[in-house]
């Protein structure tokens, strides 16, 4: 944080430049591609705004989900030692660099009709293929690394000396988590849980190979994009702006509400 | 705070992986692809001549095999296939890509070759799909026929009605006065015959091709209905061929008593 711009050396800027470039040209050409005479038609059509809603609501879910399971996951992790944590973490890890179809399969061959847990759940009459909670469970899937690696960094940088302080002075377990430990990642926290409902949100191989695509039901707005694809190009770039705009909007409101906290 | 702008930028990154996600969606058909090898008129007769066909996507398997018959049966002739989306490949062909044979899965994109005189005399119709039921090889919910698909306990995934496999499903079924309740609508007929095959789907409609390609792993019924909605496969030699004749053979080939058995083989119906 002592270090200034001035230390670094000119390339770097220009590497920089060539990759922020890189990240922002495709982004800009899309835009060239959009008909902007249908552009409100097209965003506004019936199955356009059901996938628009059913991808918001299932990303907000999935990311409750990610909170849910990741942050103990991330507190195991960053605050326990024990033999084989490092094989865990790796595991643990595993969807991040896992191609999404691949996940897909593998959620498949557990929650699917004659999956691992899927004949079982028939049985009690729950059936998670082709529902909306398979799309959760896919996203859940793909985002939940996000927020244990974010949170878990954030923990690690933290240190123990507060808990271990608190604790001296008599709190209890559950008082130092709530207390102290999460309000101080707070914005690794928060950072951690934008990325996992951006990731939720730009969920498409687990999804389609895992849930299906019926509109209203399971077909999110990436998987709109992929079969207006086949039949309205201009309807798939529209959508694709909205997904970047909705993007943009979250990590935008998350950046102020970190620089808030802080 | 330096630390949490760094990750943010990761949730930049993250975004962009998102956005490509959708574009990974990209079908490998539609990606223009330029044969191989372009067809060379002016070489002497001693060297190797190229034939290059223009293909829908669907007929890959059966003309690679015919394509393979066809250089035994020329000696010095090479068969080139650009294999991709029938609407992508009339669109190369107008663009002056150089072919010399072009096989649609649709009359339509034929007519689009046709109605620019691309294509030498009238193209002929060489096989017909139609679609057909398939389910897991145990047919868990028993499925005999047609009506059985709007029934409540059957699982029944389709093709989305916007691609079309999915509008001869909605032709069929309006046909035959039913109401379908798919539990998905896919994109691609792949997706539906992979959610068949793994056992999520009770049924599903796909080309009858599709079924004949999954060798045993779903259970094929055919059902009279589907006359009712008959894809057309049109091939023609292509007017700017420097292989007229080498062009014509092929289509000979293809329409031929060896092509027919080839494309009959793959669960084709006969033209």
């Amino acid at each position: 944080m002592t270090r200034t711009e001035s230390t670094l050396p000119r390339w770097v800027f220009v590497m920089a430049a060539v990759g922020a470039g890189f990240v922002l040209l495709p982004l800009a050409a899309m835009t060239t591609r959009v008909d902007w005479l249908r552009f409100g038609e097209l965003i506004t059509s019936e199955s356009s705004v059901a996938a628009f809603w059913l991808s918001l609501k299932t990303s907000g879910a999935s990311t409750l989900a990610c909170l849910i399971l990741g942050v103990p996951m991330a507190l195991v992790l960053a605050r326990t030692r024990f033999p084989g944590q490092g094989v865990v973490r790796a595991l643990v890890l595993l969807p991040l660099v896992l191609p999404p179809v691949v996940g897909g399969i593998a959620l498949l061959y557990t929650f699917g009709r004659r999956g691992l847990l899927g004949a079982t759940l028939e049985v009690m009459g729950l059936q998670i293929a082709f529902s909306t909670v398979a799309v959760v469970i896919a996203q859940t899937f793909v985002a939940l690394p996000f927020l244990v690696v974010s949170l878990e960094g954030s923990l690690r940088t933290l240190g123990q000396r507060y808990e271990v302080v608190a604790a001296t002075l008599g709190a209890r377990p559950t008082t130092i988590l709530g207390r102290v430990t999460l309000p101080l990642v707070l914005p690794g926290l928060l950072s951690g849980t934008v990325l996992s409902f951006a990731r939720s949100l730009g969920e498409f191989g687990a999804t389609l190979t895992f849930a299906g695509s019926l509109q209203g039901v399971t077909r999110t707005l990436p998987l709109e994009i992929y079969l207006q694809r086949e039949v309205d190009a201009d309807a798939a770039v529209a959508l694709s702006l909205v997904l970047v705009a909705i993007a943009l909007a979250v990590i935008g409101l998350a950046t102020r509400r970190a620089q808030v906290i802080r | 705070m330096k630390y949490l702008s760094l990750r943010l930028l990761a949730g930049a990154a993250a975004l962009g992986l998102a956005l490509t996600g959708c574009a990974g969606g990209t079908p490998a058909t539609t990606a223009p692809q330029q044969p191989t090898q372009a067809p060379e008129t002016s070489q002497p007769a001693a060297e190797a001549t190229t034939l290059t066909v223009f293909a829908a996507a669907s007929l890959t398997k059966t003309f690679t095999e015919l394509g393979q018959t066809f250089e035994a049966e020329h000696a010095g002739v090479k068969v080139s296939f650009n294999f991709a989306g029938s609407s992508d490949l009339v669109a190369q062909i107008q663009q002056g890509a150089p072919a010399d044979v072009f096989a649609s899965a649709d009359e339509k994109n034929m007519a689009k070759a046709t109605d620019e005189q691309l294509v030498a005399g009238e193209p002929v119709i060489f096989a017909t799909n139609v679609l057909s039921i398939a389910v897991p090889p145990d047919n868990p919910a028993k499925v005999a026929g047609l009506a059985d698909l709007a029934r409540d306990d059957v699982q029944l995934v389709i093709c989305a009605p916007e691609v079309p496999c999915g509008a001869a499903t909605v032709k069929v079924a309006e046909a035959a006065g039913l109401t379908l309740k798919p539990v998905s609508e896919e994109a691609k007929v792949t997706d539906v015959l992979a959610k068949v095959e793994s056992g999520d789907a009770d049924a599903g409609l796909v080309y009858a091709t599709d079924v004949a390609g999954a060798e045993g792993k779903v259970l094929g019924i055919d059902f009279p209905e589907s006359a009712g909605a008959v894809n057309k496969y049109p091939i023609g030699a292509l007017a700017g061929s420097g292989n007229a004749d080498l062009a014509a053979e092929f289509v000979a080939l293809v329409t031929g008593a060896t092509g027919q058995q080839v494309l009959a083989d793959a669960g084709f119906g006969k033209p």
